[in-house]
């Protein structure tokens, strides 16, 4: 269960907003952070507090494929996206990063605790429940080991160990 | 039995099943692309994934190219390029370098794309190669660092949206201004998840630049891939490569499908801050601008160039207007300048830059201050797109890029 105070954002937020272009070119994941939604709301990265979620409308993450977004969101604390929709290169670069992210819609305020169920697919705040879209059980995998390469060297470790230990892959 | 668009006869060649629109499947990637922006990531995590000493799948299916920082425009910049290169020194893989222009002009121009092929980009303008009748999406770094240890990626087989559009366009008047208009009814998210067919008589006689100019744009309607089925006007482009003889998909596959007639449609001009916002140029208040940017993988191709001359006519740009013009791609630069076209865009007072994206992702150099206008040919116009998140972007075609160079406002080429 991920538990967090609520950040509201609109329809459309895309890769530029979240981090601009000049911020690319480094490798820093700490510089990322200090910018995270500066295109939006420039004191979000120093008022952000690990765990928060952010709740947005529909076409979340649109735009540009860099998959600095996702990581910067990560890395200022962002615990979760809930939004009512995601546009498609975010979606599996959020999933690949270890950024939990649920398609829902739902009508909170700036502030209010939100509390999202992943594996159910719920988000409850202010006493309501809203469902949301669960999402498939190989891409939740990939979430609770942390991302995509957690998960490719969990896999690479079993299938090491599985032949050293005598079994044979086919 | 019903028939299959050309995405699923590509998922299904790709992961060797007949597969429909809706299924996952794990497909086989043809060719892959990184860049200096989202590569070192890539290369990062499938040394993570694969190990210290691993090779990628297959290093003649990959290409490594520099457009976004070149050439290298900081320390930072430079440490990059050379993490590239050594990475594809070491792995032996075709690297274009600084060398060649924009990942999307030279993918295609130099044989890497095929009809039929199936690839990934970190760059979410990978879906311009479909003009060629490829199924070519944009990826994440993480999801080519899996795919450069495998070869292999998931998808979801898209549905398709087919974009009819019929009709001769008027004078002046671009697939630049097609596609804006698509966008602006689409929406901005209208099309996420699809597969976006440009179809119909008018699609038919473009050439393939005019043709790449959609097909690029289909992301900002939220679109996986953009296509036009491959048919002469494509096997004629593709004539000094070894291509097999292409399929297209089967008319009566299930679709979405939207209708356009642009026998009178009117230069369009997406308005800031987003792509979908577009009006045609007669409902555009007059606008005064400070920079008009003519490039980019969109519309920075010879033809792009010669209409934005021709609509110049020799004239000079406006006075404290700045007009930076980058060619696609060395290919390009120099069909420009072998036909005059640097010389009259330098003897108007424009700069003529060498081949790379430029301001268009606001990470290197022409970028605009706070409160400034930029009229650009490229594709995105979100707030900080070009520099400053107090400046303004507004996308056009080049014809309404070179009109308005002469006059330093947003203004009708056709009444030039």
């Amino acid at each position: 269960m991920i538990r967090g105070r609520a950040w509201i954002f609109g329809d459309d937020v895309d890769t530029d907003v979240i981090i601009p272009g000049k911020y690319l070119r480094t490798k820093d994941i700490g510089l990322l952070a200090e910018h995270v939604m500066e295109g939006l709301d420039p004191t979000f990265a120093s008022r952000v507090s690990p765990g928060d979620v952010i709740v947005a409308g529909r076409n979340f993450g649109c735009g540009s494929s860099r998959e600095q977004a996702p990581v910067a969101l990560k890395a200022a604390g962002v615990s979760c996206v809930v939004a009512r929709s995601f546009a498609r290169i975010f979606f599996r670069n959020a999933i690949n990063v270890g950024l939990p992210l649920l398609e829902a819609d739902v009508p909170c305020q700036a502030g209010d605790v939100v509390e999202v169920d992943l594996e159910a697919g719920r988000v409850s705040c202010s006493g309501q429940e809203y469902s949301g879209t669960r999402l498939p059980p190989f891409l939740m995998e990939i979430l609770q080991d942390g991302g995509l390469v957690a998960h490719r060297c969990k896999e690479r470790s079993i299938s090491d160990h599985g032949e050293s230990a005598g079994v044979k892959r086919p | 039995m019903t028939g299959q668009t050309l995405s699923e006869k590509i998922f299904s060649r790709a992961s060797g099943k007949l597969v429909h629109a809706g299924e996952f499947v794990m497909a086989r990637i043809d060719r892959a692309m990184i860049h200096d922006i989202t590569g070192p990531l890539a290369v990062k995590g499938f040394y993570q994934i694969a190990g210290e000493n691993a090779r990628v799948w297959d290093p003649s299916r990959i290409v490594v190219l520099f457009d976004h920082q070149v050439p290298a425009d900081s320390l930072k910049a430079a440490e990059n390029h050379q993490m590239l290169r050594a990475f594809a020194k070491e792995q032996k893989i075709l690297n274009h370098d600084i060398n060649c222009g924009i990942c999307h002009q030279v993918m295609p121009e130099m044989g890497h794309v095929l009809p039929g092929n199936l690839i990934i980009g970190t760059d979410s303008h990978t879906c311009a190669y479909g003009a060629l009748g490829a199924f070519a999406t944009g990826v994440g770094s993480t999801d080519m660092a899996s795919a450069f240890a495998t070869g292999k990626l998931w998808f979801m087989v898209p549905q398709t949206l087919r974009l009819m559009i019929e009709g001769i366009l008027p004078c002046r008047v671009t697939s630049k201004d097609v596609v804006l208009r698509i966008i602006g009814d689409v929406g901005a998210d209208g099309a996420t998840y699809m597969a976006c067919e440009f179809r119909g008589s008018t699609v038919s006689r473009m050439s393939v630049a005019e043709r790449m100019t959609m097909t690029n744009m289909a992301i900002e309607m939220g679109g996986k891939a953009g296509l036009v089925e491959p048919d002469r006007t494509t096997m004629t482009y593709l004539k000094d490569f070894a291509v097999e003889e292409p399929f297209t998909g089967d008319e009566d596959a299930p679709s979405q499908v939207r209708h356009y007639q642009v026998d009178d449609l009117e230069p369009q001009i997406a308005m800031p801050h987003s792509v979908d916002n577009v009006r045609p140029i007669s409902q555009v208040p007059k606008t005064r601008i400070d920079q008009v940017f003519l490039g980019s993988c969109t519309n920075g191709r010879f033809e792009d160039l010669q209409l934005a001359a021709e609509v110049m006519g020799g004239e000079p740009v406006a006075r404290g207007v700045r007009m930076i013009v980058i060619p696609a791609s060395r290919k390009e630069y120099m069909k420009a300048l072998r036909s005059g076209l640097v010389e009259q865009f330098m003897e108007a007072g424009a700069l003529v830059e060498a081949p790379c994206c430029g301001p268009c992702m606001g990470g290197s150099f022409g970028l605009i201050g706070a409160g400034e206008v930029s009229l650009s040919t490229s594709n995105r116009n979100f707030v900080g797109r070009q520099g400053s998140p107090k400046g303004f972007v507004y996308l056009c075609s080049p014809a309404v890029a070179g009109a308005s160079a002469l006059t330093g406002e947003i203004t009708d080429p056709r009444e030039i």
